[in-house]
Formats: structure tokens, sequence, C-alpha cells
């Protein structure tokens, strides 16, 4: 068959295909509806650890490096003391800021807050600073209220925190043990992780939670992003300290990973089921659709079009119900979820990260592609099965 | 213009062999109106078949236009028919969602006409039938007489050396049928289209140059010697 006459024949049988799918559109919608259901669902699944990631990795920086004590794996199970951080002020490629090395070390406890709508308790991060840690951190901006005060019992709460847990609004006020907290203020950080997190004074933290002169974890800001490996091997060289170090990018990644992984495995398992579901509709609809054009196709087929312009016709059909169904997924699910506030638990550091669901283009496309996956399958057979029927038998069918 | 010789067809039921069509020949002329007769299952429309290209024999040889068909590949035998034979069916089978003059340029999508042409050949196809008023209109908008008018038009557009017709009258009502064999008539008369029709209707068959009977896959009388009966109508040319 020349490549003119085959592309012919596809257009005329594709073309009559697609202006006949409003005649069987209660089947149609059969297969659209259960595609767009896989779609939407991934896509919703996804985001959830799309957006998951965004928080937890966003703000993690190349040039920036994550010091715990040596087999630490995060902040709460890592002490670090004066001598460590007198070490890292003098380590090789550590940038200075105007106060001298940007150095932040860190106290981190955790503290029970209510989640608003679920009214149970959940852990939130109690983060110490001092003034290195706002100059680390870029994007750090007080949206409400003001900063808090050093040595004062005054915290400051992280807009996901704010909009995620009971108590902490501006004016509020935290009570932790013996101790009182006013917050003062509402801070954003560009999106990242420490937004789901309550800021303080590392001293008055240190006294409340009596840790004398001691730190969980300590950022550190580097000159440039090369000079990691020397500060790691200084530190790692120097029989004074047992410190480890990673970059922020790595770390980050690694607190984020389990969980997102948890989300995409189940994410993936409940697409998977749902998928073959709709594998079935499509196949369903696709045979209804055959079947019900049988004799048109072999009319077709008795004019002189040939097999295979059928077998890609119906294909083509099949996919158009696959894009359909994929732009009604994929439309839901950005409408219903791109946005959406929610929050989990992080298993690195079992306190909560509040975050947004992102319906992102890489996962539009995701959900295109398993629709046209989905698509293919369920035309496969039923076109092989149209173009393999005999032209006598199916021409004799009222 | 038709030679078959010694054809046989053998159908399988399970694995139960069930032979249709028994060593039959027959020969037709360029420009003859043959109607074919018998009860069913006589095998017929299975020889109308065969001859139309639409299925192959167990046994034998079909020579059409001068082309061995029962030797022919499935997608050269499509080709084939694309270009040689008109189908005439017994429910019309035109494609619902067309209209009427879509559904006679479908033949013409398997050639490289002109879209010009394509139109050209339309309109003539569709004022041979009658029908130049009804073009726009979708076949469940026209009488069983039109769209069989119409699949008439589709069968003519490419100007087949055959036109098979399978019961072309079987689904009309009596005046109808008579209309469609007016036109049958005239296109073997005036047109001097070859037609090879089967039906079980007497007088659908007297309205024929010629008519063969079939009995348990042979023909009952006259043709299997190869006999060829004179045209009752003389061809005039060819149609477009």
């Amino acid at each position: 068959m020349r490549l003119g006459s085959f592309i012919r024949q596809c257009q005329a049988v594709t073309r009559y295909n697609l202006e006949t799918i409003w005649e069987r559109r209660a089947v149609s919608v059969v297969a659209i509806f259960g595609i767009a259901g896989v779609v939407g669902v991934m896509v919703a699944v996804l985001s959830m650890a799309a957006g998951f990631r965004a928080v937890v990795t966003g703000q993690a920086r190349d040039d920036v490096a994550v010091v715990l004590r040596s087999g630490a794996t995060g902040a709460s199970d890592s002490i670090l003391n004066h001598q460590d951080i007198q070490v890292l002020w003098e380590a090789p490629g550590v940038a200075r800021g105007p106060d001298g090395p940007l150095v932040s070390p860190e106290l981190f406890v955790i503290i029970d807050r209510k989640k608003i709508g679920a009214g149970t308790d959940a852990n939130v991060p109690l983060r110490g600073v001092e003034a290195a840690g706002f100059a680390l951190r870029e994007q750090f901006e007080i949206v409400e209220g003001r900063n808090f005060e050093p040595g004062r019992n005054e915290v400051i709460v992280g807009d996901g925190a704010a909009g995620a847990f009971e108590g902490l609004q501006v004016g509020d006020r935290i009570d932790v043990g013996r101790a009182s907290w006013e917050v003062v203020g509402r801070f954003t950080n560009g999106g990242g992780v420490a937004e789901s997190e309550i800021w303080t004074d590392n001293r008055i933290l240190q006294q409340m939670y009596q840790r004398g002169n001691s730190w969980n974890i300590a950022l550190v800001r580097l000159r440039e992003a090369e000079a990691f490996e020397g500060f790691e091997a200084a530190l790692t060289d120097d029989p004074r300290v047992s410190l480890g170090a990673e970059r922020q990018t790595t770390h980050m990644a690694a607190q984020s990973e389990p969980i997102e992984a948890f989300i995409s495995v189940v994410g993936w398992i409940i697409v998977v089921m749902m998928s073959a579901g709709a594998v079935f509709a499509a196949l369903n609809t696709m045979y209804a659709a055959v079947s019900s054009r049988s004799r048109e196709i072999a009319t077709l087929r008795a004019l002189g079009f040939s097999r295979l312009p059928v077998v890609v016709s119906v294909m083509i059909e099949s996919l158009v119900f696959g894009l359909i169904g994929a732009a009604a997924g994929g439309a839901a699910s950005w409408f219903l979820f791109d946005g959406f506030r929610a929050a989990t638990i992080n298993w690195a550091s079992f306190s909560q990260v509040a975050f947004a669901f992102q319906v992102t283009p890489e996962l539009l496309v995701q959900g295109t592609t398993l629709a046209l996956v989905i698509g293919a399958i369920g035309g496969f057979l039923p076109a092989v099965g149209a173009a393999r029927r005999s032209v006598v038998g199916a021409l004799r069918e009222q | 213009m038709v030679d078959v010789r010694g054809v046989s067809r053998t159908f399988h039921r399970g694995r139960t062999p069930v032979p249709v069509l028994k060593g039959l020949s027959l020969q037709m002329e360029k420009g003859e109106f043959l109607a074919l007769m018998g009860p069913s299952g006589s095998g017929k429309s299975t020889l109308l078949n065969l001859i139309a290209g639409l299925d192959r024999p167990t046994g034998g040889e079909v020579i059409v236009g001068g082309s061995e068909i029962h030797l022919l590949s499935e997608r050269k035998l499509a080709g084939w028919r694309s270009r040689n034979v008109g189908f005439v069916f017994q429910f019309s089978n035109l494609l619902g969602a067309l209209s009427a003059e879509r559904n006679v340029a479908v033949p013409l999508l398997l050639t490289s006409f002109s879209a010009r042409e394509r139109r050209r050949r339309v309109d003539i196809a569709l004022e041979i039938v009658g029908l130049s008023e009804r073009g726009k209109h979708r076949p469940r908008e026209l009488s069983g007489g039109e769209q069989q008018r119409v699949g008439i038009a589709r069968a003519l557009v490419n100007d087949p050396m055959l036109l098979v017709c399978d019961e072309p009258t079987g689904d009309l009502d009596r005046t109808t049928s008579a209309e469609i064999l007016d036109l049958l008539v005239a296109l073997n008369r005036d047109h001097g289209k070859t037609i090879l029709m089967v039906t079980h209707d007497p007088v659908a068959a007297e309205r024929a140059s010629r008519t063969l009977h079939l009995e348990d896959g042979r023909l009952a009388e006259g043709g299997d010697d190869g006999t060829v009966a004179v045209p009752v109508h003389e061809p005039a040319g060819a149609a477009v």
C-alpha cells in the first residue's frame, strides 16, 4: 500500500469514527470517566509528594552545610557542644558576615499542638536560633507582628504552622511545661520547611530545656559550593570533635525521601488498581464501538480499505478517549488540589511539616502518558478484532 | 470478462467441513447483466463474493478482467476491489454519520484523484441515480429507495468494470424495487455496466439479460458448460 493511500485511508476512517463518537456518547463517557478518574487520582496523590518534596528541599542550598554529631541522622539524635561550634567557626571555607562566621548553631525540640480541624495532638518543631540563623536564611521575612527579642519568652511562628495548628496566631500564648511563650510574629521563608516551625531565642530555649551550652544542629554557609569537600575533610580530620557534615541539599533530600517514597508507593498501588479498571472500561467501550460499526467497517473493507487503517483508526479513537480523560482528570485535580494545604509527619524529624499540594506540569505529562497507555491497551484488542473480522460475515449483519 | 473455472468453497463448522460450492464454472461477458438465483444455502452469495474478490476459493480459478484474483494476497485483493468492483448491498450499508455525497465519495479516497475530480465524479454519480438535490442529506433523512440509490452511486463513482449487487431489492417494497431495477437496467443498457446480481426475487431476475440458478453449490441449468446468453440490452459506453 502506498503511503499516500494509507494516510488517506487512515484519515477517512478515523474522521468517520470521531464524527460518530457523539452517537456513542453514553458508552464513550464510561471510558473517559474511568481514565479521568485514574489520571485525577494519580496527579492528586503525586502532587502531595511533589508538594512535600518542594517544601522540604525547596530552600536547600549546595553552599550550606548541615553539621550533626557524627553518626546522627537528624537534629533529634544529635548534640553539639561549644567546642564543636568553635571548630566550625575556624573551619576552612566558612563564609563570614558582618558579625563573624556564618555558623548557626540551633537547638531543636518538639512540642505538642492540636491540628486545626482534626483536633488531635501533633508534634511541632520549636527551634532555637540566633542572629546567624537569620543571616543564613535569606528569604526569611516577618509577614505579621515582629521578630522575637533575644532574652524574652517570645516566639515567632512559621506561616505553615500558623495555618495548621491551633493557638499559633500572633498574640496567642503557648504554654510549654512551666513556661509561657507569647507569639509575637509570623514569618515566611520562601515556602521552605522552616515555615512549619516555631522559632525562639536559642539561649532562652536552652535554659527552658536545661540544655546548658549545647545545640542539636548547626547550619554553616560556605564561601562557595565547591568549598564543601575541604570543609568536610577538616571536620573529619580534627581529633577534637566528632562531627559529620552534609550538603544541605543532600540532607534535606534524605529527610524528604521516606515520606515521599511512601506517598508515591501507596499512590501508585492505587493508580495501578484503578488503571486495571480503566483498561477494562476502555476495552468495553472500544469493543462496543467496534461492534456497533462492524457492518460499516466491513463495508469500508469491501470497498477496498485495508486492515491496517482500521486498526489505526480504532487505536486513534481510543487514544482520543485517553486524551480527553487526561484533560478532564488533570483539570479536576488541578482545580481541586493545586495549592491545597495539608500537614503530615516528617518521619526523619518526627515532626509535622505543613505543605501545599503541587500539580506540576511534569505530573500532568505523567498523567497524560498514563492515559494514553490505558487508551492504547484498551483500543488494541478491539482494533485487531475489528480488522480480523470476516468482511463477508460482518456484511450479513443487520 | 468473468471466468470462473471449477471453483469450490468449503467452510468449516467447528471441525466439520461444509462444502458450499462444488466445482462450479461460469463465464460472463462484458456488458452482461447476470442474475444468480437459488434457494438459501445454494451458494449464490458465496459465488458473488468470490467473483467480487471478497473471499477466496478453496479450489479452482476466478479470473476477472484478466486478473487471476484467486492468486492475489488479501492486501492486493483489497486494492483490486477498489479499482474494479462496485458493490450494491441489500441494506445499502451507507455510513450513517456522512451525507449522501460524502458516502458516494468514500471509494474515491482510495484513489489519487484531485479534490476537484472527486467532486466532479460524485456529482455525476448522484446525477445518474437522480439524487443531485439530496447530496447534503444524511442517510436517515432519505427513504429506503433513496438510500439504495446513494449506494448505487457509491458503487459507480470509481467507474468499476463490474457491479455486484447482493439482493439489492431485498429490503425494499415492490414499487421502490422496481425503481431500483429500472436504474440497474439503465446502467447496463445506457452506460454499459457489467452487472452481477444475486436475488431471491423472480421479478428482479427477469430484468437481467440472463439468469443462472444454483442448487447445492452447482449450477442447476445452463452455464455449467460455459454458454453465455446474449445481453438483452446493448451497452452504450462508460458511465463516469
